[in-house]
């Protein structure tokens, strides 16, 4: 049992201005919980998860092949473009995993990103608030560090719920505030990392688990203060908050993650955004936009519609009906369909023709993109360039089929595009033309 | 040399290498910078330094203030109890704000005409929303009626 008498107390810091009234006092803030070690434990985990985070979101970026032509989802690509590389096709279930984890781990790390800086609070009102220009400095990239933090979580968990009220496109504000993020970060982790080493070297978690409410006791006075000069009795134990933390990641976990796992786990994300099938049935997995969503109409994807194939330049563009692209030799790929936001299907049988048997009849056996154009002409990608490895890969369809039927119109009727390891968005459904070139 | 490292340490209050790391980190952030806020500054801004606000001043001193009142209340009912019933309204209570405030946009169905003809109707979330706290609730119920029991047990020692 802690009490309050007993506690010694830090003597203040020489300073001339007595600090103002309210939380800039030492002693307004009073959980016996605050300490290094808490703030250590938290930020060890946020440094893992938080690099996790980062290196899945630069593959995302990278997955969009974002260097050619017409894909870049930016205003270019400039110094953080020297990190891209071609995306691969294999595995082929590559981007499902990769954007599953970001945004599976995002949402799990709400939990304690938000303990984190719970811990941290005293520090927002340290008094005097500017010691020298190092500190000045400090606490300038601080609010980088928490702006950027909030800033991101923000932005991505809205636009995994599609409620587009950032000013300006998710990709631009989530891919620069990320770097705005990543910058403070790095300087962060850099300063305070043998500190966090050896706060959590001061306890073992063998200790903490051990103890309960009534033998919890505040961590020695520590030279940043974090831990409360006049602490309140505890109410709940060290172990209580962990516990609070991991039950809190655990329900977002159950909740959501069945959106990107897929099978039984599927019903059990009940507050994901997508976590149920349109339909039952053979075309009844999930859209991200319906046809009419986008204003694709029944009159566009009649017998009227026909496929136009251009390659080498100069060359005589042909079309074929869907009829004719039936009649061709047919190819059967068991592919996931996996959105940037997170969810995805699992594997469905997708039929149609090979990109790299369509590139040979347009007249180039290697080629370096291909150019799709979509009957879609309202909203984002409504061309995407694939790369060479991707037209090239033998499961990489047009397909005109899914699960033994057609393809519905809200995937894609008459003919959509199907790659291995594609971020969904770049599966261009209603296809209307195909530019390969050398 | 030593001298001038001093006199550096005194005016600038950390080493040299102090300062040539946030450069660096300033730097990047500032290139980056420059693509983010290209198109809307002001509002890119507003929402870069609002997020660092809105947690620290609002949702901070909100849920501090939940928390230390449910605190309050606990304190005050009499408590013949043997085991303190606190923490078992605070986990299902932070829980489910947690989970309501993350997924406020669908719980509330403030969403584009993008989501609502994405072909999921939008109605159920407030009600999975309600379920989960239910469940959540009856878990800390449940933990603590068992706690209770082998703490006032028939089977336990005359306190």
């Amino acid at each position: 049992m802690v009490n309050r008498g007993a506690v010694v107390r830090v003597p203040r810091p020489l300073s001339s201005v007595a600090p103002p009234p309210g939380p800039f006092r030492r002693g307004f803030f009073r959980s016996p919980l605050r300490g290094p070690w808490l703030t250590a434990f938290f930020g060890s985990i946020l440094l893992v998860g938080i690099t996790l985070l980062f290196a899945t979101g630069l593959l995302s970026y990278d997955a969009y092949n974002p260097g050619l032509h017409g894909n870049s989802t930016t205003r270019g690509h400039h110094v953080t473009g020297l990190l891209l590389f071609d995306w691969p096709t294999h595995p082929y279930w590559l981007y499902r995993v990769t954007q599953g984890v970001h945004v599976t781990l995002g949402l799990v790390l709400i939990p304690v990103l938000l303990a984190k800086l719970w811990s941290v609070i005293p520090k927002l009102f340290e008094s005097p608030p500017v010691r020298s220009p190092a500190h000045l400095i400090e606490r300038a990239s601080l609010l980088l560090l928490v702006g950027g933090a909030i800033f991101e979580f923000v932005t991505g968990i809205m636009n995994v719920q599609y409620w587009y009220r950032f000013p300006g496109s998710f990709y631009t504000l989530h891919l620069y505030g990320a770097w705005v993020f990543m910058a403070a970060f790095a300087v962060h982790v850099g300063m305070k990392f043998p500190k966090m080493v050896r706060a959590l070297r001061s306890r073992r978690m063998r200790d903490v688990l051990r103890t309960d409410v009534a033998h919890t006791e505040p961590e020695p006075p520590d030279p940043d203060h974090l831990v409360s000069p006049s602490p309140a009795r505890p109410t709940m134990s060290r172990r209580g908050l962990l516990g609070l933390v991991g039950a809190s990641s655990l329900t977002v976990f159950v909740v959501t993650a069945g959106q990107s796992i897929g099978g039984w786990t599927r019903r059990l994300a009940v507050l994901a955004p997508r976590d149920a099938d349109i339909a039952s049935g053979p075309n009844g997995f999930q859209v991200n936009k319906r046809a009419a969503e986008v204003g694709i109409t029944a009159a566009q994807t009649d017998s009227s519609w026909q496929l136009m194939l251009r390659g080498s330049p100069g060359a005589v563009p042909v079309t074929f009906t869907r009829a004719a692209l039936l009649a061709m030799p047919q190819h059967t790929a068991d592919l996931p369909i996996a959105c940037v936001e997170g969810w995805s299907t699992g594997n469905q049988k997708w039929t149609g023709i090979r990109l790299r048997d369509l590139a040979a009849l347009a007249g180039v056996t290697s080629p370096s993109t291909l150019n799709v154009r979509s009957l879609q002409k309202r909203g984002a990608f409504t061309a995407v360039t694939l790369a060479g490895n991707q037209v090239m890969n033998g499961d990489s369809l047009l397909a005109l089929q899914v699960n033994d039927v057609d393809l519905s119109m809200d995937h894609g009727y008459p003919a959509r595009i199907i790659v291995p390891a594609n971020p969904g968005v770049h599966n261009t459904k209603w296809v209307s033309q195909l530019t390969f070139m050398a | 040399m030593t001298t001038l490292l001093n006199r550096f340490r005194q005016l600038y209050g950390a080493n040299p290498l102090h300062l040539l790391a946030f450069i660096a980190s300033f730097a990047l952030a500032g290139y980056a910078a420059t693509e983010l806020f290209h198109t809307m500054t002001i509002r890119v801004a507003v929402w870069f330094v609002g997020a660092a606000l809105g947690h620290d001043l609002l949702l901070v001193p909100l849920y501090s203030l939940a928390n230390i009142s449910l605190a309050k209340i606990w304190q005050r009912v009499p408590r013949p109890e043997s085991v303190p019933w606190l923490n078992y309204i605070r986990f299902p209570v932070a829980i489910s704000a947690l989970l309501l405030v993350i997924f406020f946009p669908e719980i509330s169905r403030r969403r584009t005409a993008q989501f609502a003809s994405s072909g999921l109707s939008n109605h159920p979330y407030f009600a999975h929303w309600l379920l989960i706290t239910g469940i959540l609730f009856a878990v800390s119920a449940l933990t603590y009626a068992i706690r209770l029991r082998r703490v006032s047990g028939p089977s336990a020692p005359p306190s």
